[in-house]
């Protein structure tokens, strides 16, 4: 190996980053417009179809589906492109601009792959499991507020909402862990559960202690609070919250250090073994679907949402939450897995002791 | 305001309540039957918050409150047990597991 | 329409339990009793109850119907192990049960009448949120705040009962 040699390899990485931070100013001018235009442009048409309420509610599920879709192909080309950057080589490159299009190209693959039913499966669960994973995924979309317009619902009662909605997933997770009939699929799917309903109780604490703050449920109301008092980080009791929400977070989507449920050393990659084809790609979805919705949920109660000077909310919104699922990738990507136990104590002996600390603190500071 | 009347869910929460019911008499597996010991907790809840819109109290949704924590420390002990027994007897059958029979 | 609503979701929650009852699977069963709680949540809604059809998915459908299935998954008592059900006149003699059972709790319904509903759209609106449950909890005049701060010592009770149960050696 020569001297130029890796020289050269640094100068093409550094000309790589350029054009990847191109594509994303592209992408966020892009949104720029569309936050723009929505909001005088477009309000006939929005008037007339928000005339109608089941008209309404399709239209909205339509853009979010879709919303959803584009933004997992970005989120997944920019995590290997990261990845990539961690571990010094360059991440897709060839198909697209920067490797752009190697997500769709991977899409269309999973698409046209036939999809293997095992013979021993239990097939009503088997064939259920990615959609009952998928649709509480889509549907904690709805509270999040992506601009100040652009909120499909603002129920008085989100924070519940979403952590109703999102404690439904284990079931799908258990449901495609038994449903495979397979010794690591099941102890995947066990794993899993007992992940997800350990890290919910830290991680409800965090949010409660974000709720004895602002005083309501509402997203509209935490971000109005937030746009009169500063963003909620920056209350001191609330920065032990969001590192316990950020860890309880990572926990929640099983990923890396918290990804025993996919463990490919141990356990093939969990519960979703036996899934092939398109059922695969609903559970990679729901998967990078979540992590861009745990992210958006951590910038509206920590990081004020959609808030910021010049750009429009949209810009703002999804610039803050690429930042911290960059910071999740970060993580993912240097820290090394724990052990079962470990993580289970990790949880019940650390973090849930210390956000009744944190709830209590939160409480007294709130109530001063 | 009513729109449904209320006997319509007192009579809803009266079938279920009755499908809990034969399910723990027909059932041998004791998860089964917790479920449905479930199930007529769920009914109960269902005539307590029907009753209480119809008369514009809250006491109602307070009971179900306490049923549902009762409904969790009851689950969480019972499925405790059942994991001991089958540890202890290898069957969960609930015919199978008579000791306690005189 | 909302009678259609009611009807339409009082006979899916009625499917489900019957189907609950009668599956061999327990695994199944499990399911389809978290699809009924899913259905009395949609129930609570109707009925003004917005915070508890949120608790009710959380507890239920969220914790106390996982807790059932990682057990069912735990002790693997699947299909295969799907227990031998009670035959001969068993099953009949417990419809039979239940059917005057049924009969009889008509009865007593019949006995009275419930009068017109006092529910006013005020109430309705704001009967059932959170803050609605949280003043009413834990005001010292009305008798809710000492059940509640018991109910934590029972809840701790339970942690405690089902970690000493579990454990193979304590």
């Amino acid at each position: 190996m020569s001297v130029a040699h890796s020289g050269s390899a640094d100068a093409r990485r550094s000309g790589q980053f350029v054009g990847v931070i191109f594509v994303f100013i592209v992408l966020l001018v892009i949104a720029a417009v569309i936050g723009h235009l929505t909001l005088p442009g477009l309000a006939p048409v929005w008037h007339f179809l928000g005339a109608h309420p089941i008209l309404n509610a399709l239209v909205k599920a339509v853009v979010y589906v879709s919303f959803i879709a584009l933004l997992v192909l970005f989120l997944i080309w920019w995590e290997r492109k990261f990845a990539g950057w961690l571990q010094a080589r360059l991440g897709p490159k060839h198909v697209g601009p920067q490797g752009m299009l190697q997500t769709l190209a991977d899409a269309l693959k999973l698409i046209t792959k036939e999809d293997i039913t095992p013979a021993v499966a239990d097939r009503p669960l088997f064939y259920l499991a990615p959609f009952v994973v998928f649709v509480p995924t889509v549907l904690t979309f709805m509270v999040l507020p992506l601009g100040p317009h652009w909120i499909a619902q603002d129920l008085n009662v989100a924070l519940l909402y979403v952590i109703a909605i999102s404690s439904m997933t284990a079931t799908g997770i258990m449901a495609a862990g038994w449903g495979s009939n397979n010794k690591y699929s099941l102890l995947g799917g066990v794993r899993a559960v007992a992940q997800l309903l350990s890290y919910e109780v830290p991680m409800v604490m965090a949010v409660l202690s974000v709720v004895t703050f602002v005083g309501g449920l509402s997203m509209r109301h935490i971000i109005d609070y937030q746009a009169q008092n500063g963003w909620l980080i920056l209350k001191w009791p609330l920065i032990p919250a969001f590192l316990i929400f950020l860890i309880a977070a990572l926990a929640e989507l099983n990923r890396t250090p918290f990804d025993l449920p996919e463990a490919e050393s141990e356990l093939v990659s969990g519960f979703h073994t036996e899934y092939s084809g398109m059922r695969f790609a609903f559970f990679f979805l729901a998967e990078f679907a979540n992590n861009f919705f745990s992210a958006g949920f951590a910038v509206a109660l920590f990081f004020g949402g959609y808030l910021g000077p010049i750009l429009p909310g949209i810009v703002w919104f999804i610039l803050k939450t690429f930042v911290l699922i960059t910071l999740m990738m970060w993580i993912r990507w240097t820290v090394p897995r724990l052990r079962i136990d470990q993580m289970m104590g990790l949880c019940w002996k650390l973090l849930v002791p210390l956000s009744l600390v944190v709830f209590i603190l939160a409480a007294a500071w709130a109530s001063r | 305001m009513l729109a449904v009347p209320t006997e319509y869910y007192l009579a809803l929460s009266a079938i279920l309540f009755t499908i809990g019911v034969i399910g723990v008499l027909i059932k041998r597996n004791p998860i089964v039957i917790f479920m449905c010991i479930e199930l007529m907790l769920n009914a109960v809840n269902l005539t307590f918050i029907a009753f209480g819109r119809h008369f514009a109290q809250i006491n109602g949704q307070m009971y179900v409150i306490f049923v549902m924590a009762v409904a969790a420390a009851e689950v969480t002990v019972g499925l405790g047990i059942i994991v001991a027994v089958f540890r202890t007897k290898d069957t969960i059958d609930v015919d199978e597991v008579n000791l306690l029979k005189f | 329409m909302q009678a259609a609503f009611f009807g339409v979701i009082a006979f899916l929650s009625i499917l489900s339990a019957i189907l609950m009852v009668m599956n061999r699977n327990p695994v199944r069963s499990a399911l389809f009793l978290v699809a009924n709680f899913a259905l009395l949540a949609v129930l609570y809604l109707t009925l003004a109850a917005q915070f508890i059809a949120a608790v009710e998915i959380i507890v239920y459908a969220g914790a106390i119907m996982v807790l059932f299935l990682f057990v069912l998954m735990l002790l693997s008592l699947g299909a295969s192990h799907a227990l031998r059900e009670r035959g001969g006149l068993q099953p009949l003699v417990a419809i039979i049960l239940g059917l005057i059972f049924l009969a009889s709790l008509s009865a007593a319904g019949a006995i009275g009448t419930l009068g017109p509903g006092q529910a006013t759209p005020q109430w309705v609106k704001n009967g059932g949120t959170v803050k609605a449950i949280g003043t009413a909890l834990f005001d010292p005049r009305l008798p809710w705040l000492f059940p509640f701060e018991v109910t934590s010592i029972l809840l701790l009770v339970a942690v405690v009962g089902a970690i000493v149960l579990a454990k193979r050696r304590v």
